[in-house]
C-alpha cells in the first residue's frame, strides 16, 4: 500500500515532460517502469507531491543501430534488450547483464533508463555502461547534451543528471563493445548481485587498444576502476595483466558487509568476477563474433 | 481521478487515487480476485498478471500506469467449467498444493507458450524464476508446463471436450471427474 498521495501526470512527449517538470521543480519525480519507486513508495521513502511518468512518451524506446553506434532509448525495456541481436552483437555484456536482472516481470516493466538513473549501486547496467564508455544523451529544459557514463554517476542515488533532466538515450559504439562481457554473482538466480563485474577489451594488432572496466555492489555507486585499467590498456594479450587488472580493482573496491556477505569476501570476489569478465571479454573480442 | 482499462476483454471504469495499485484496483474495483496480493514487496509473482500482453507484477504497476490498456488476469484465461489447456495440466498434473501461487504461475506460463510452444525445461524455470512456490518444490509446476505445451501444440483442450460430452449427457458427475 501506498500512502503518501501524490499527483499523476502523463505527458506524450518529452517536451511537455520536460516541462512539467520545470513546472513542479524538486516536488516532482520522474516514474519510469516504477520497479524500484513504487516499492520506495510502499517503503515510505517517496514524498515528491508530483509524479511524472515518463512511460506514455512516444519514441523513447528504440534499440538500432546507426553508423556503428548501438543506440538504446531511455525507455527500451530490459526484457527487449535481453532479446535483441543488435545489442548481442554490439555490446554481449549488456545482453549477460539484462538475463541477471530480477525476473523476466520486472523487466518487462523497467526500461534501462531508470536502471541507470535510478543509480543504486546493485543496479547493474551502470557497470556496463561505465566499462563500455557508453554516452549518456540527456534532454532538458536548455536542451541537449552527451556525456560519458564515467561521469554520469556521481554517489548513490545520485547522477549528474539535472532537475528536470530525462535520460533519452544511451549510445554504444559498436566496434569497441564487441568483446565485452558481464559476470555477476549472485546468492540465488533472481536477486541483486553480490558484486557484478563488467569488462570491455578493443583489441587492436595483438594488443589491447581499450580496456574498459566497471563494478557493481562494491561501494557507494558503480566503481570505475581505472588503474585496473591501465594495467590492460596496450598490454600484449595475455591473462597475466588480467590477474594483475583484478587485484588492482579489487584494491579499490569499497564493499560493506551485509546478508549476501561480508565486506572481505565481496572484495575477494571482485577479484574473481573482474578476471572471469576480462576473459569472457577477450574471448568475444578475438574470437570473431561480429 | 478517472481510470479505465480493459480487464478480461470488459471495459472497467472507476475513481481511484493515483496511488492505487493495479493489483487492488483488479480485486477491489473490479473484484477480480484471482490475482493474488502475496507479499506486496514485488518479490513474489503471486499477482502476476498480463499487461498488454507481457507479464507483470500487478502489485508493482500503478493503476494509472495502466490505464487506457489491456489487462489479462487468471480469470481470463478460463474458469473453473471451462479450463484452459495450462489451468488443465496444473490440475491434472498437481502442479500445485496450496494454489496461492497459482495464478502468477499460470499467467506466466501461460505468456511463455503464447511465444515459445515447445520449451525445454530451462527455458520454463527461467521464464517463471520471479514466481515463488512456497509449497511444491516447482517439480511438478514444471511438469504441468511441459504438459500444457503439448496440449497446447496438438490443440487439445480436454476438459472442454469432457464439459461438452457432459452436457451432451454421455458422461455424469462433477467437471473433470470422468478425464
Ligand atoms: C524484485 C526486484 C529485483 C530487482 N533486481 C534487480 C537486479 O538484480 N539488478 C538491477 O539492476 N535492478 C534490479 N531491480 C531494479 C529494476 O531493475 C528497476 O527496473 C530499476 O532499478 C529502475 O527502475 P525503473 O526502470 O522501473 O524506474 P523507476 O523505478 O520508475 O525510476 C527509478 C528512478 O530513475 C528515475 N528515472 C527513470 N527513468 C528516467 C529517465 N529516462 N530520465 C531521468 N530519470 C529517470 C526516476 O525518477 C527514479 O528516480 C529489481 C527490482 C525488483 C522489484
Ligand atoms: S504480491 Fe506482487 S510480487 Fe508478491
Ligand atoms: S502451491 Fe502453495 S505456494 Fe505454490
Amino acid at each position: 500500500m501506498i500512502l503518501h498521495p501524490f499527483e499523476y501526470h502523463a505527458p506524450e512527449t518529452l517536451e511537455e515532460a520536460v516541462d512539467l517538470a520545470e513546472k513542479y521543480g524538486e516536488d516532482s519525480k520522474f516514474l519510469a517502469g516504477g520497479q524500484s519507486l513504487i516499492p520506495l513508495m510502499k517503503l515510505g521513502l517517496f514524498s515528491s507531491g508530483h509524479v511524472i511518468d515518463l512511460g506514455r512518451v512516444r519514441g523513447l524506446d528504440h534499440i538500432r543501430k546507426e553508423d556503428g553506434v548501438l543506440a538504446i532509448g531511455g525507455l527500451a525495456k530490459m526484457a527487449d534488450i535481453e532479446g535483441s541481436r543488435l545489442v548481442e552483437q554490439a555490446c554481449p555484456a549488456l545482453t549477460d547483464c539484462a538475463v541477471s536482472i530480477a525476473d523476466p516481470l520486472v523487466r518487462n516493466m523497467g526500461p534501462i533508463g531508470g536502471n541507470v538513473c535510478h543509480a543504486d549501486p546493485a543496479n547493474d547496467v551502470p557497470a556496463v555502461a561505465v566499462a563500455s564508455g557508453a554516452e549518456m544523451v540527456l534532454v532538458g529544459r536548455q536542451g541537449e547534451r552527451r556525456m560519458k557514463a564515467q561521469q554520469f554517476f556521481l554517489d548513490t542515488f545520485t547522477t549528474a543528471a539535472g532537475r528536470g533532466e530525462v535520460l533519452k538515450e544511451i549510445r554504444f559504439d559498436a566496434e569497441r563493445c564487441r568483446g565485452s562481457a558481464y559476470i555477476k554473482l549472485q546468492l540465488q538466480a533472481t536477486d541483486f548481485a553480490i558484486v557484478g563485474a563488467a569488462a570491455r577489451l578493443w583489441v587492436h594488432d595483438g594488443t589491447v587498444g581499450e580496456c574498459g572496466i566497471g563494478l557493481t555492489g562494491v561501494g557507494p555507486t558503480v566503481l570505475h576502476p581505472k588503474k585496473a585499467e591501465g594495467a590492460v590498456q596496450g598490454s600484449r594479450l595475455g591473462t597475466d595483466a588480467f590477474s594483475r587488472a583484478a587485484e588492482l580493482a579489487a584494491a579499490e573496491a569499497r564493499p560493506v558487509s551485509d546478508l549476501r556477505g561480508t565486506a572481505e569476501y565481496k572484495q575477494e570476489m571482485a577479484k574473481v568476477v573482474t578476471r572471469r569478465a576480462l576473459e569472457n571479454a577477450l574471448k568475444r573480442a578475438g574470437g570473431g563474433r561480429r | 481521478m478517472r481510470v479505465q482499462m480493459e480487464i478480461n476483454g470488459i471495459r472497467t471504469e472507476s475513481n481511484t487515487d493515483a496511488t492505487t495499485l493495479l493489483s487492488d484496483f483488479i480485486r477491489e474495483e473490479a473484484g477480480l480476485t484471482g490475482t493474488h496480493a502475496g507479499c506486496d514487496t514485488s518479490n513474489c509473482g503471486a499477482c502476476t498478471v498480463l499487461l498488454d500482453g507481457r507479464v507483470v507484477k500487478s502489485c508493482t504497476v500503478l493503476a494509472v500506469q495502466a490505464a487506457g490498456r489491456k489487462v489479462t488476469t487468471i480469470e481470463g484465461l478460463g474458469d473453473a467449467n471451462d479450463l484452459s489447456p495450462v489451468q488443465y495440466a496444473f490440475w491434472k498434473k498437481h502442479g500445485l498444493q496450496c494454489g496461492f501461487c497459482t495464478p502468477g504461475m499460470i499467467v506466466s506460463a501461460y505468456a511463455l507458450l503464447q511465444r515459445n510452444p515447445d520449451p525445454d525445461e530451462e527455458e520454463i524455470r527461467n521464464a517463471l524464476a520471479g514466481n515463488l512456490c512456497r509449497c511444491t518444490g516447482y517439480v511438478k509446476i514444471v511438469e504441468s508446463v511441459r504438459y500444457a505445451a503439448k496440449l497446447t501444440r496438438e490443440g487439445k483442450t480436454p476438459f472442454r471436450a469432457a464439459a461438452r460430452r457432459r452436457k451432451e449427457g454421455e458422461i455424469h458427475g462433477p467437471p473433470g471427474e470422468s478425464l
